[in-house]
């Protein structure tokens, strides 16, 4: 038994942590935004952004590194418009979250359909020019991931930055009073937000697979944001509950290979997908009980004259 | 005065979505003119034209009368795709079980009930299965607080990939390379409106659920300002805590509204299966579910104001089928796009609505 079984769980090992890759940039670009009070629905669509953007500019390029940065910008950009219709417009943060969603869910498509005359994806990029693996099938984004975990918890825990936006996010009123620019604060913490995010999708499109297509997220921007919760919006947590939602997404993978019905036959790939799905809802059902958001999330900050 | 304000800010957002649809359209090499010409004078032309454009304002009549129940209570449901989903494949399987239904000599029928039995028990489907498939996020908020949002997301997710099992391995004619079910008994089939209505072309598809879709629009008014339950769905919705400090329990109102959010969702079936497609068909929906949150934003969630709505969207998804055959370079992604910025128009110009009011009430 032993031998198959190592080899399976390494198989899901790596799977996992490659799943979990995008996850993580995505949570934590939540964190930020979230700790700053604004609410971070639109995580799938920045996420989408910064895949769009990578995978063409890659494919233009050739480089995968040039396309990771101008990802990363597109979802800064895409982050910024967001940020004011929820800062300057206070508009209801959920649903202006989803505005950015739909958007993501068509203009990619446009414009691939107006360049390449296909609205369904990109053209495929060379092996040689997607984002390098190291030690084993490591992505170089996997890595980057682990490293963004220390640093953003060196940010918003160690920096006069980080304490700021963390008391902007319970209490605007107060921080504002000792002398924060809520506004800008809040700014800031969404760009930044959208450009964590957008290098999360730059990995699914020119790291996990070699092209753009619609909707490819399917959902893990929303899953990030279950993991936020999960993980009370702290740094070190959000990478274990990225890795959990990794691990079921990598059980997707490896189920069907190893797992068969009773009869032989194999499990109907439908019943496969869904596993991440069910458990984020049961997670955040069983642990939000115990879970406290931010004082401010959600509610747009009026000075007071 | 109320009424001006009512309309004058969907306006706004509308042209001003038509602005930035237009810098895209130059951006992307094309004519924004010519873009929008087809976009909007293929529905209104002829009665052949505007026909399909009720046909394809139909669901989202539907679809938006859901969100707007649901954002009357202060939710936001993102779950009337995966709603309406089940509620299809449920119609369409009662359809098959009851009606009659044989593949290849072999019958897959329990029974074969006269139509005036059958077309009601496909539309309890439909209703019963999309509110229990809308209310499981309801129960899921009201008794843990997860988000909405987050959990009829992932129930679309689940939906669809349900279906789609059941359809594959059960309920697919053997053979049939398309992903659909075997067809409903014809006693499960309603009428087209052309075999009453001899101006609408034999073609279009516009069917009875149209009228049903108006009836629900009439019937979600009378049930939100007229009733006990509306009033006090509408009250956890303006303010929970003071609703539940009024004797209201925002719980019971949040599980009600997601119930009667996904039952609106699941009547998409009944055009769709009984009166359109007459079996289900795997990813038969143009994401009507998303569209209705433009549509109840739109129409200020308001059943006058998503009809309006509905057949604007109703246009632009005629339109933008024109648009992709007769542009150049323009697919017909643009009506998503417009739909889009349309949502983050309406929610941004709310401040000023909102704000306007209050001045003109001091």
């Amino acid at each position: 038994m032993s031998s198959v079984l190592i080899q399976v769980l390494i198989f899901l090992f790596f799977a996992s942590i490659r799943s979990a890759t995008p996850l993580i940039f995505a949570g934590l670009g939540g964190l930020f935004s979230e700790r700053s009070g604004v609410i971070n629905i639109a995580l799938e669509g920045l996420m989408l952004a910064g895949a769009f953007t990578a995978a063409v500019v890659t494919y233009q390029t050739g480089n995968p590194f040039v396309g990771l940065f101008a990802g990363a910008a597109a979802g800064g950009v895409l982050a910024l418009v967001y940020a004011f219709a929820c800062i300057y417009f206070q508009a209801d943060q959920v649903v202006a979250g989803m505005a950015i969603n739909f958007l993501m869910a068509g203009l990619p498509a446009l414009i691939s359909g107006a360049i390449y005359d296909s609205s369904g994806s990109t053209p495929q990029i060379d092996k040689v020019d997607q984002l390098p693996n190291y030690f084993n099938n490591i992505s170089f984004a996997s890595i980057l991931a682990f490293v963004a975990v220390p640093v953003c918890w060196y940010v918003l825990y160690k920096t006069p930055f980080g304490l700021r936006l963390r008391a902007t996010g319970e209490n605007p009123g107060a921080a504002d009073a000792a002398g924060v620019n809520v506004i800008k604060l809040r700014y800031t913490a969404v760009v930044i937000s959208g450009v964590l995010a957008a290098i999360g999708g730059a990995y699914l499109s020119i790291g996990q697979s070699s092209l753009f297509t619609r909707n490819m997220t399917a959902g893990r921007g929303f899953i990030a944001l279950a993991a936020l919760i999960l993980a009370k919006w702290r740094p070190v947590p959000v990478l274990l509950a990225c890795l959990f939602f990794g691990f079921t997404e990598g059980l997707t993978i490896v189920l069907p290979n190893y797992l068969k019905l009773p009869s032989g036959e194999d499990i109907p790939i439908q019943f496969i997908q869904i596993i991440p799905y069910v458990l984020t809802i049961i997670v955040l059902a069983g642990f939000i009980g115990s879970s406290r958001a931010p004082k401010a999330l959600g509610i747009p900050y009026r000075k007071e004259n | 005065m109320k009424i001006l304000n009512e309309i004058f800010w969907p306006l706004v957002a509308v042209l001003a979505a038509f602005v930035v649809g237009g810098i895209i359209i130059l951006a992307i090499g094309d004519s924004p003119i010519h873009a929008f010409s087809l976009l909007l004078s293929n529905s209104f032309g002829s009665a052949k034209d505007f026909g399909w454009t009720l046909f394809y304002a139909t669901p989202l009549i539907f679809t938006g009368l859901a969100v707007a129940v649901a954002f009357r209570c202060g939710l936001l449901n993102i779950g009337a795709e995966g709603q309406l989903y089940v509620a299809a494949f449920a119609t369409a399987w009662v359809g098959i079980k009851f009606g009659g239904t044989v593949v290849n000599g072999e019958s897959w029928a329990w029974a074969n009930l006269p139509w005036f039995v059958l077309v009601p028990l496909c539309c309890l489907a439909a209703i019963v299965v999309g509110g229990i498939w809308g209310g499981i996020p309801g129960v899921l908020k009201a008794k843990f607080g997860s988000h909405e949002v987050i959990n009829t997301i992932m129930l679309n997710f689940i939906a669809i990939a349900l279906v789609s099992y059941f359809t594959q391995y059960h309920y697919k004619i053997p053979g049939d390379p398309i992903l659909e079910s075997a067809n409903i008994g014809e006693a499960a089939h309603i009428p087209q409106l052309n075999q009453y209505l001899p101006f609408i072309p034999h073609d279009v598809p516009l069917n009875l659920s149209f009228l049903l879709a108006i009836l629900m629009c009439v019937l979600v008014y009378v049930f939100l300002w007229k009733t006990k339950w509306g009033y006090e769905l509408r009250a956890v919705g303006e303010n929970p805590s003071a609703a539940e400090y009024g004797g209201i329990s925002p719980k019971k109102q949040i599980v009600l509204a997601m119930t009667i959010s996904g039952a609106l969702a699941g009547m998409v079936a009944i055009g769709e299966v009984l009166g359109n497609r007459h079996n289900y068909y795997d990813s038969f929906s143009a994401e009507w579910g998303f569209w209705g949150i433009a549509v109840a934003l739109l129409g200020r969630n308001h059943p006058l104001g998503v009809f309006i709505a509905a057949i604007f969207f109703g246009v632009l998804m005629r339109g933008q089928i024109f648009v992709d055959a007769f542009t150049p370079r323009v697919s017909k992604d643009l009506g998503q796009v417009l739909q889009a910025i349309i949502i983050l128009f309406v929610a941004c110009l709310q401040l000023y609505a909102v704000n306007r009011r209050q001045k003109a009430a001091i």
